[in-house]
């Protein structure tokens, strides 16, 4: 054990050690350490350098606002985390843990030359530096920039790990576990209301576990401490939750929690889930997360060695760490003071207490005389020296404003303190509007949006005496506000440490300031003289002085720099604080790894994947899938050997020349039914439905109220008060919420009814010549001859024993026939086609065959072929709209001007000269090949395909004025050369006569 | 996440279970034909897109499947009120008192 753990101090474990490694070498802590409180037990201070300079660093804080001890950890394959807080991470047997951002280590990382060349890395240093040429920004700027950009290194591997999620609805959520929110928690817990104290911490205690000289109701602080949460623990309605950050603060009292569960264990449970989101709703919220201890700004206030004096109090209280034997201390506050005197008490020999405040309180000066502290009062800091460790501190005297004679300081640790910021990151989530202290420089919280209470340091009471007591008054409030009646106990407390300070801007110097490299936002490499170059440079507001210097945009969120740059930037402007302004803090409030954002929503259960009944024997016979909305469908059916391009023709020549078998399953059906079902389908549709009589089938056309196509399908009439709709694939909830639209709020007086019922049935086609003669022998109850049930017939009946609708329709063509059963038959109806059918070479074929089909005879797919911006008109539909009607969804619009101007893009054929290439869906179209660029294109490729029944390629377009140009040639060009086709206006490749499928 | 209170089901609910559905009271004109080009664009277009009380349409799509109405302070984000479809505009002025 070296030199700096003291023994039998602080609260971890001496009898236990822990074996951990560091840029791969092996150090030993104490369980109860955290990575940082271990490395600095063993003298370890460079930790980590910074982003943008490569300035060696040492760790600034002991809590989740660290900004420089940054690593990586690492647990086996797939488990490694970029950018692990060395000072939230608890040390656990086998730990692997790397610094970052250097190369090729640590004490020696090439990229510190940045450091030297400062001057390009100033303010905005992005926004002046990479703007010309031109040339560069794909090909150097941006490769460049990249390279260098982030912190730490993404994990390459999936994660390995599982995460959970949980709802919770408790009476009162308090957020922080020191004095104020063990208080509120006890006041509310014994009114017997339910409670959620949570705390980001392994333990709860937050201030105590550092100040355990504190004495509370006669008990020494940790005394007072475990048997506060030994009552909690035994109220049933009280849970206590430590490693669990509060992370964002939503309407209506919605705070979401993330748990830490296993990171902390040696050999976490085999299953057990990393981490856990809550989502909780609490009725009342107690925010008690404390204080921030700001820095203080001065020229190399980031040397390694150099932290905050309330974390040299932590680390020494709470684990037995002491950061340096001869620590100088900087401040502006008197909490600093105790520091040093704690420090002074385990044996450390602090050499200066600096305070930039002419006077103080005698008490605090008299102490240090007594303990042999040199205090000098009303000075200033204006540099460090050390390269990887801070070895010396520049202090001057202070004359008429201006810094003096300086003075070197041997040391080695420098624990500064520029005040406290009362932490309401998570007020600020609700919108709740922050207030300029004027008394005390800092902001409190003002207007509150929800039913909160902030209590103890958040309100900027510094004292452990009146946080207890403000914790108890929020928590017996929160306990009334919920109908119980509490009351707020009464703490008695002594030894506590109260204190007072200013806030100041950066520290005056006797150097040029320019120079100066006093550091505001340690993680972004902010200066002082970034901001005050900001706002030379014009930024007015502090959100563009953010922006532009980055400074609070990192991922501390700013909890160390906000106030340090705001002050700095107010001074510039000559405003006062509260006129410059705050950024606003979003969640979440410490970085949360996505795993516990996604939850159990991971791998198969991401998303959902839905199956048809017929999915199995498709999987089972070799298909290739495809998604297709949340469905996954058959694309195509490989025999061996074949690729893609083989097989889809040889499933396309099966179903011309015989027959071939598709699963339609996933079509979207609705069943509309009602004494004023054909009112509706008038309405909603553009087609004409009175005169359709009961079992026939129609076209339905839909446009949204704009006019533009939004869906279309076959429906069928199936008695006089009943049509069978079905949509696109992909269409159905949106086609049936629209409808549900116009039903509830614009026709409530229409008596119709309407349900899903996609999955309900399933549908086989059967597509091909001898789709009929396969068929025949399984329907009972029904003549499908040609007469007695031609092109677009529906009837219900019974195939191969199976209730059925049967409609006699095409999407290819061809003879063609869809039969829907309830899905549980799907499967055994397939079967039974499938065995019938080798006589006749069935041919299974998936939705890539089926696109080629369809486009050979020109049919449109809504949201391939058309985009939202084509009418009826331009997509030649214009059939299919009842002409007599006096009104549909979207007829209005038909007219109006733009509608049926020129210029409008239409849906034609494209052939393309050289027959064997296949055009790009997607590829743009011009006129003229010639022009110079940028070219005017005049429309694109939607659809294009390879046609084994043309013996050439075919393609569709939506090309300004189309139909027009019937025979012109067109260009498309190509990172190969530009490609020519010829447009025709009609799309119908194969048989326009449609003699196919009225076989 | 917001609580909704769907007044079919009178009950308050997760925002999950709601879909967004635009704004209230625009009634789809009798007879579009006798629009003026002018006036049928504005039925399709013109929203009023308020900073403070909006009245606007919800679907609780993944519950009663109902279209309500609802009054919602567009600032802070919060509902006012929420009622039937066929039930009139609420008056505004009973409603923005200091919400909680």
């Amino acid at each position: 054990m070296t030199s700096y753990r003291l023994q039998g101090r602080g609260r971890v474990d001496h009898g236990k050690p822990v074996n951990f490694t560091f840029d791969g070498k092996t150090y030993q802590g104490l369980a109860g350490d955290t990575l940082a409180s271990a490395l600095l037990a063993n003298g370890v201070h460079l930790m980590g350098r910074s982003f943008k300079y490569h300035r060696p660093r040492g760790v600034v804080s002991a809590g989740s606002d660290e900004p420089n001890a940054l690593m990586g950890t690492r647990r086996g394959p797939g488990r490694f985390e970029p950018n692990t807080r060395a000072t939230i991470q608890e040390i656990r047997e086998g730990l692997e843990a790397a610094s970052q951002n250097r190369w090729p280590s640590l004490a020696f990382d090439m990229g510190a030359i940045n450091d030297n060349l400062g001057s390009l890395f100033s303010a905005g240093f992005y926004y002046k530096t990479f703007m010309w040429p031109r040339a560069f920004w794909d090909r150097v700027y941006e490769p460049v920039i990249r390279n260098a950009a982030g912190l730490g290194v993404s994990p390459t591997e999936p994660d390995a790990d599982s995460y959970a999620s949980r709802f919770a609805h408790v009476d009162v959520l308090v957020v922080g576990a020191g004095p104020a929110g063990l208080a509120a928690a006890l006041a509310a817990g014994r009114s017997g209301a339910s409670v959620m104290l949570v705390d980001e911490n392994a333990e709860v205690g937050g201030t105590l576990l550092s100040e355990p000289t504190v004495v509370i109701d006669g008990q020494p602080a940790w005394d007072w401490l475990a048997a506060t949460v030994a009552e909690l623990d035994g109220l049933a309605n009280v849970q206590v939750m430590p490693r669990t950050t509060a992370i964002g603060y939503y309407h209506q009292n919605l705070v979401g929690l993330a748990q830490r569960l296993t990171d902390h264990l040696a050999a976490p449970p085999e299953g057990a889930p990393r981490e856990r989101m809550w989502k909780v709703r609490a009725k009342e919220v107690v925010l008690a997360q404390g204080a921030l201890e700001k820095p203080l700004v001065f020229d190399g206030n980031d040397r390694p060695g150099v932290m905050l004096a309330s974390a040299a109090q932590t680390y020494l209280n709470r684990y037995g760490v002491k950061v340096g034997d001869r620590p100088a201390i900087v401040t502006a506050h008197d909490s600093a003071w105790h520091a040093a005197f704690d420090l002074a008490g385990a044996g450390a020999k602090p050499v200066v207490i600096v305070d930039m405040r002419a006077s103080v309180d005698p008490a605090l000066t008299d102490r240090a005389h007594a303990l042999g502290i040199e205090a000098l009062l009303g000075r200033t800091v204006t540099g460090t020296a050390g390269r990887l460790r801070v070895t010396s501190l520049r202090v001057n005297r202070m004359e008429g404003g201006k810094a003096g004679e300086p003075r070197d300081i041997g040391c080695d640790a420098v624990l500064m303190c520029g005040g406290w910021t009362p932490c309401l990151h998570l007020f600020s989530h609700t919108q709740g509007k922050l207030a300029w202290d004027e008394a005390l420089q800092v902001y409190l919280p003002g207007r509150k949006t929800e039913a909160v209470q902030i209590a103890g340091a958040g309100r900027g009471l510094w004292s452990i005496a009146a946080s207890l007591g403000d914790g108890a008054n929020a928590g017996a409030a929160a306990a009334r506000d919920v109908g119980l009646e509490a009351e707020a106990p009464v703490f008695g407390v002594a030894a506590d440490r109260t204190g007072s300070g200013i806030t100041l801007k950066e520290l005056p110097t006797d150097r040029d300031p320019a120079k100066a490299k006093a550091f505001i936002d340690f993680q972004n490499d902010v200066t002082a003289k970034d901001i005050r170059l900001a706002v030379r440079e014009g930024m007015r507001s502090i959100e563009h002085v953010k922006r532009y210097t980055t400074n609070g945009m990192a991922t501390d969120q700013g909890k160390m720099s906000n106030i340090n740059g705001l002050m700095i930037a107010s001074d510039a402007l000559g405003k006062a604080p509260p006129q410059v302004g705050l950024t606003t803090f979003r969640p979440p409030y410490s970085p949360t790894t996505f795993g516990t954002f996604a939850g159990y929503h991971q791998d198969a259960t991401f998303e959902v994947t839905r199956k048809t009944p017929i999915d199995p024997w498709a999987e089972a016979n070799g298909a290739v899938f495809e998604p297709v909305a949340l469905w996954r469908r058959a694309w195509f059916f490989p025999k061996p050997g074949e690729d893609m391009h083989a097989a889809v023709g040889r499933e396309c020549r099966g179903a011309r020349a015989s027959v071939g078998i598709f699963d339609a399953s996933t079509l979207g059906k609705i069943e509309v039914v009602g004494p004023d079902a054909v009112t509706f389908m008038e309405r909603m549709y553009t087609n004409p439905w009175a005169k359709l009589g009961v079992g026939r089938c129609r076209y339905g056309l839909l446009l949204g109220e704009d006019g533009f196509i939004r869906d279309d399908g076959v429906i069928g009439r199936i008695a006089e008060d009943r049509f069978h709709v079905t949509t696109t694939t992909g269409g159905a909830a949106r086609v049936l919420n629209m409808m549900e639209d116009y039903l509830q709020t614009e026709w409530p007086d229409l008596k119709v009814w309407l349900t899903s019922t996609t999955e309900q049935w399933a549908v086989v086609a059967l597509q091909g010549p001898n789709a009929r003669k396969l068929l025949e022998p399984f329907v009972e109850g029904l003549d499908i001859s040609a007469e007695a049930f031609p092109h677009m017939a529906v009837a219900e009946c019974t195939v191969a024993g199976f209730p059925a609708r049967l409609f006699r329709v095409s999407f290819t063509g061809e003879l063609g026939f869809e039969v829907n059963v309830p899905a549980r038959h799907g499967r055994a109806l397939w079967e039974t086609l499938w065995q019938a059918g080798q006589q006749y070479d069935i041919c299974p074929y998936g939705t890539e065959t089926m696109h080629v089909l369809r486009a050979e005879k020109g049919y449109i797919i809504v949201g391939q072929d058309t985009d939202g911006t084509l009418t009826p008109g331009d997509a030649g539909l214009t059939w299919a709209i009842g002409k007599a009607k006096p009104d549909f969804v979207g007829k209005r619009s038909l007219t109006r001007p733009d509608m049926v101007a020129k210029g409008r893009k239409q849906l034609v054929g494209l052939l393309t000269e050289d027959p064997k290439v296949v055009l790009q869906e997607g590829a743009q179209i011009v006129a003229d090949p010639a022009q110079p660029k940028p070219m005017t294109m005049i429309g694109h490729v939607t659809s294009s395909y390879w046609s084994d029944a043309l013996g050439r390629s075919i393609a569709m377009a939506v090309v300004v004025d189309g139909r027009e140009r019937d025979g012109q040639t067109l260009h498309i060009p190509m990172p190969g050369g530009t490609i020519t086709a010829k447009v025709v206006k009609s799309t119908a490749f194969l048989d326009p006569e449609n003699r196919r499928l009225s076989a | 996440m917001l609580l909704i209170h769907c007044p079919y089901c009178e009950q308050d609910l997760p925002e999950l279970e709601f879909a967004y559905a635009g704004e209230a009271h625009i009634a789809r004109p009798a007879d579009p034909s006798k629009l003026t080009d002018e006036e049928w664009r504005d039925f399709l277009f013109i929203r009023t897109n308020p900073k403070g009380v909006h009245f606007e349409r919800w679907r609780h799509v993944n519950g009663c499947a109902r279209f309500f109405n609802a009054v919602r302070e567009t600032v802070g984000d919060k509902f006012l009120a929420t009622y039937r479809a066929d039930e009139p505009r609420p008056d505004i002025s009973s409603l923005t008192g200091d919400a909680k």
